[in-house]
């Protein structure tokens, strides 16, 4: 019965969508205000709809109902009930359901949050997101149905993935999906301002926080996957350029330029085309993720099980909503006015170059994912490119664009004073340079130069995003009025998250030592100045699986550290192990040990690693979010006033 | 509408078209089946004992001289098992000779397999390490080759053989590679 | 038949577990690092997309014995990496080699930077010339 009322559901939901989305954009094109006044009562309907066929299949999972076959292909009776809600969005259908939601939710805000926007504008926001909607219920309704029925019901199900039993990994595809599905905000503004032939610095304004709220999703859920990844799987790495975690990170970089452009746009009206085109970009992007994953075009540990005939129908949306949105582009954007003119050195021209290097660093991560494809579709042969390819070109690019971060927040709008500027980064630049200085002379290996750089520009861009919480105090502490705004301090939260990223990422990589072993209980191993005793392993038992559980003593010149227990979990119902590594966490470091295959006599083959920094790596994509938070919360954006003279602002906020 | 100033916006449209038709291709290819580079080579030198006879070595010799099938196989493998039956009906067809090689198996198992389900092979290489599967290009079982006269890989099946593939793809090659000159 | 053989590579895979290696260590760190670095850009052809170090089936396994012994052997990087493409082709290879067919992979980013530096500098000269306050 529930599962046919969320099936139920979903039509209704699909039916409200197509009206919401005829109501919004013939209503605006009309000018028919009783439409465009149903628009907002139609998407909340739609919404709820979609909220009780979520609801449906939840409660399927949760009382185990196996006659529901998707539940049966991914969950169990033994499963722990937390894990019965995420195996809801375990595997194709009901990622695509969990996706809809999200939809449904960020339409609910949209609904509820746009009163103080014209109604024309809003009608249009909401019914080009109706449109997203209509498509992905139809592409559910005729080829993903996750409402299947399986008669004669299975007695027990075959469960949900055990590397997915996880709580990092429950709630990282439903933060990503918040961020993906978010950009169809900004594309919906985006598209909106252009059907409506204006867009200006109040049309920035009003887009700014939602595309700050989505991009700070997309912060999150990408770092938890990468926590996730580094924590669970046993390898001891945090990125690996998989085609589907690319598919992630192609949207977050021109995201990130998104945000950045925005702040132009909404400063000084300038650069509307191209954040129009980056608002495009992004939800492209989030939509061409959503293909690779589902389409088995390329390979990846990622992918849900694949179906020409979805890959197909999924083609044919990202033909519409793109092929649309760039043709009302390519007829619309050029008829736009020209944003106010700017000097050479000014802050423009740094956050210009600043959205060019995400745009080609994000270019260059299309170019190498879709290169094995490339070379196929052309008979050239078959090609894999991997991590050797992506760190040599990605890194290079990215050189550049951090010593822009640290400099752009102080250089003037419109025209910038060198001087200032130079006098402002002095501290920043010496700090730095002595950084640089102080790790080469500590380190003398291959990778002193890697190392160099990377601390160099981490200093440089950590020291820089402190110059105005120090300018902010210093003035407070000598008695003088000071303001700090949520955007700026959300700016230098951010920017310090990206210090710390690229802090992380440096140390970790040059300094960090693995070592693969085969230990016999008894055995000792020395890394980076800690020894580690294997004392051998013994069974633990867990709610669905059984374990073999290694114990290791961990000392540093002779005293104790920690007692490290790595763990070979088998879950019988699929018959698949799972690595759970062993972590002594630590903010200057990690000690991580990994049981691989038992070996003759008691030994084991073990993976034993020095992870320095590397902690600094997810802090760094937390303090993006924070910051994000911070900024999407400024007072202006509560502000309802719909008009703003354009420059009114201080130049040397953000 | 002032053409030239209209170019550079369509220039992301373009782009989208040509990633539509790179998908729409893509949809129809299937990247895990990697191509074989040993196709128009001569088969790698090596040198195994016999599953049934221990005692016994064969060699790649064994392979020249005639249009043969070298079929990689083992017990453990679920998709052996199903194209077994086709080997073997194709083996009665006695078009030409199939040697199998037993990939990574126990030869208990793989002996056992063959008493259950019949023996398809004129003999069969028993490769326990699995080092002459990697010089053949082998990355997973099952996996036929077609080997002509000359003892050239003219043709590489991935996966399981079925009566299909048997008859469309295979027999009209081995008619064609047996009606050449030695 | 894809789906089959990816239940089998599931198969060989056994696990979601990453795999640790069970070759001893070189004596020399040289070689060691050598060994390590070759692992690591080395395909699993078997595996979802996973190094020949990282993973856990039989045949990364049988790789890295083979590596194994060729770096004792005295071989080198080129001759290993040569050795594992001619059976396999270039698909077994994570880093692609610098070839016709792979120009546009190692130049294309490198280009496609230069260009938009040169638009920036196009449309910055261009805003230069124009009145500060633009329209809205």
């Amino acid at each position: 019965m529930i599962p046919e009322l969320g099936h139920l559901a979903l039509i209704l939901a699909l039916c409200l969508a197509a009206s919401q989305a005829w109501f919004g954009l013939v209503g605006a094109q009309r000018g028919n205000r009783i439409w465009m006044a149903s628009v907002r009562p139609a998407a909340v309907v739609q919404a709820l709809f979609v909220l009780m066929a979520f609801a449906a299949l939840v409660y399927s999972f949760l009382v185990s109902d196996f006659s529901v076959q998707y539940v049966a292909e991914n969950s169990n009776v033994a499963l722990p009930w937390p894990y019965k809600i995420t195996a809801v969005w375990g595997a194709h259908e009901g990622s695509l359901l969990l996706w809809v939601t999200v939809l449904a939710l960020w339409t609910l805000a949209v609904s509820f949050f746009s009163r103080h926007l014209p109604q024309e504008f809003a009608a249009r926001v909401l019914g080009v997101m109706g449109l997203i909607t209509l498509g992905f219920c139809l592409f559910m309704l005729t080829t993903s149905d996750p409402f299947t029925r399986l008669l004669p019901a299975a007695e027990q199900g075959r469960d949900l993935n055990p590397i997915l039993q996880d709580p990092a990994m429950a709630i990282h595809p439903p933060m990503l999906y918040t961020g993906y599905v978010g950009f169809s905000v900004a594309f919906a503004f985006a598209v909106a301002a252009l059907l409506g032939g204006r867009m200006d610095a109040v049309w920035a304004r009003w887009s700014r926080p939602w595309t700050l709220v989505a991009w700070l999703f997309l912060t999150f859920g990408i770092t938890l996957g990468s926590w996730w990844s580094y924590y669970v799987l046993g390898w001891g790495g945090w990125w690996f350029w998989d085609p589907v975690e690319n598919a992630s990170f192609m949207p977050w970089l021109v995201g990130t330029a998104l945000v950045h452009s925005l702040a132009v746009t909404e400063k000084r009206g300038a650069f509307k085309n191209w954040t129009a085109l980056l608002a495009i970009a992004a939800f492209s992007l989030s939509l061409l993720g959503t293909f690779l994953v589902r389409s088995g075009v390329l390979i990846s540990v990622h992918s849900f099980a694949s179906d020409p005939k979805r890959g197909i129908f999924i083609l044919a949306m990202i033909g519409v909503f793109v092929g649309a949105a760039l043709t009302l582009y390519a007829w619309r954007a050029p008829t736009l006015a020209r944003g106010g003119g700017f000097q050479p050195f000014s802050r423009e021209t740094l956050l210009l170059l600043n959205n060019i290097f995400l745009v080609v660093a994000a270019a260059s991560v299309l170019l190498g994912t879709l290169y094995p494809l490339l070379i196929d579709a052309f008979g050239l042969g078959q090609l894999s490119v991997g991590p050797p390819y992506f760190n040599a070109v990605f890194i290079p690019v990215m050189l550049p664009f951090f010593i822009l971060i640290g400099i752009g927040p102080f250089v003037r709008w419109k025209h910038g004073d060198a001087q200032v500027t130079a006098r402002t980064l002095r501290v920043a630049g010496v700090l730095a340079l002595l950084a640089a200085l102080l790790s080469l002379v500590m380190m003398h290996a291959a990778g002193a130069v890697g190392l160099m750089a990377g601390v160099l520009l981490a200093v440089w861009t950590g020291t820089s995003a402190l110059i105005e919480p120090y300018r902010y105090f210093r003035r407070r502490a000598e008695g003088r009025h000071a303001s700090f705004s949520r955007s700026t301090l959300g700016m230098c939260m951010a920017h310090m998250g990206a210090a710390l990223l690229v802090l992380g990422i440096s140390v970790t990589s040059v300094l960090g030592v693995e070592q693969d072993v085969v230990m016999k209980p008894g055995d000792t191993v020395h890394v980076a100045g800690y020894d580690f005793a294997f004392q051998g392993t013994h069974d633990e038992q867990g709610p669905n699986y059984s374990a073999r559980q290694g114990v290791f003593q961990v000392s540093k010149d002779g005293a104790a550290v920690a007692v490290m227990r790595p763990e070979k979990r088998d879950f019988a119902s699929v018959g698949n192990e799972t690595t759970e590594a062993a972590i002594d966490p630590g903010l200057s470091r990690d000690l991580y040990i990994a049981l691989g295959n038992p070996l003759d006599q008691g030994a084991w083959s073990v993976r034993v690693q020095y992870k320095p920094l590397v902690r600094f790596i997810w802090l760094g994509g937390l303090f993006m979010m924070l910051g994000g938070l911070l900024a999407a919360s400024d007072r202006r954006y509560r502000n309802k006033a719909t008009t703003i003279p354009v420059d009114a602002v201080e130049p040397e906020r953000a | 509408m002032n053409i030239r100033n209209s170019l550079p916006f369509v220039i992301p449209g373009l782009v989208l078209l040509f990633l539509i038709g790179l998908f729409a291709r893509g949809l129809f290819l299937d990247p895990t089946k990697v191509q074989s580079p040993l196709i128009g080579k001569p088969i790698p030198r090596f040198s195994l004992s016999e599953l049934h006879d221990p005692g016994k070595k064969l060699d790649q010799d064994l392979l020249v001289g005639k249009v043969s099938l070298f079929n990689v196989w083992g017990a453990w493998c679920g998709a052996c098992q199903d194209e077994h039956p086709v080997l073997v009906a194709f083996a009665k067809r006695k078009l030409l000779p199939i040697y199998g090689l037993d990939y990574h198996d126990d030869r208990q198992a793989a002996l056992a397999m063959l008493d259950k389900g019949g023996d398809p092979y004129a003999a069969i290489f028993n490769d326990v390490s699995g080092d002459v599967a990697i010089d053949w290009g082998v990355y997973g079982a099952p996996e036929t080759f077609l080997i002509d006269k000359h003892g050239v890989v003219r043709d590489k099946v991935i996966g399981a053989l079925t009566q299909d593939i048997v008859d469309k793809q295979l027999v009209p090659e081995i008619e064609k590679l047996q009606a050449e000159a030695q | 038949m894809r789906t089959l053989l990816i239940g089998l590579a599931l198969l060989l895979a056994a696990s979601a577990a990453y795999g640790i290696d069970s070759q001893p260590p070189f004596p020399d760190p040289a070689l060691q690092a050598r060994y390590t670095a070759l692992t690591h850009e080395l395909r699993c052809l078997v595996c979802q997309d996973e190094t020949v170090a990282d993973s856990n089936a039989d045949l990364a396994a049988d790789f890295r014995r083979q590596i194994h012994d060729m770096v004792a052997a005295g071989k080198s990087d080129a001759e290993i990496k040569d050795y594992m493409v001619q059976r396999y082709g270039d698909f077994v290879l994570y880093k692609p080699p610098v070839q016709s067919s792979t120009m546009l992979l190692w130049i294309g980013p490198f280009i496609l930077l230069i260009c938009a530096i040169g638009i920036v500098t196009l449309v910055v000269r261009r805003r230069a010339r124009q009145p500060e306050e633009g329209t809205p």
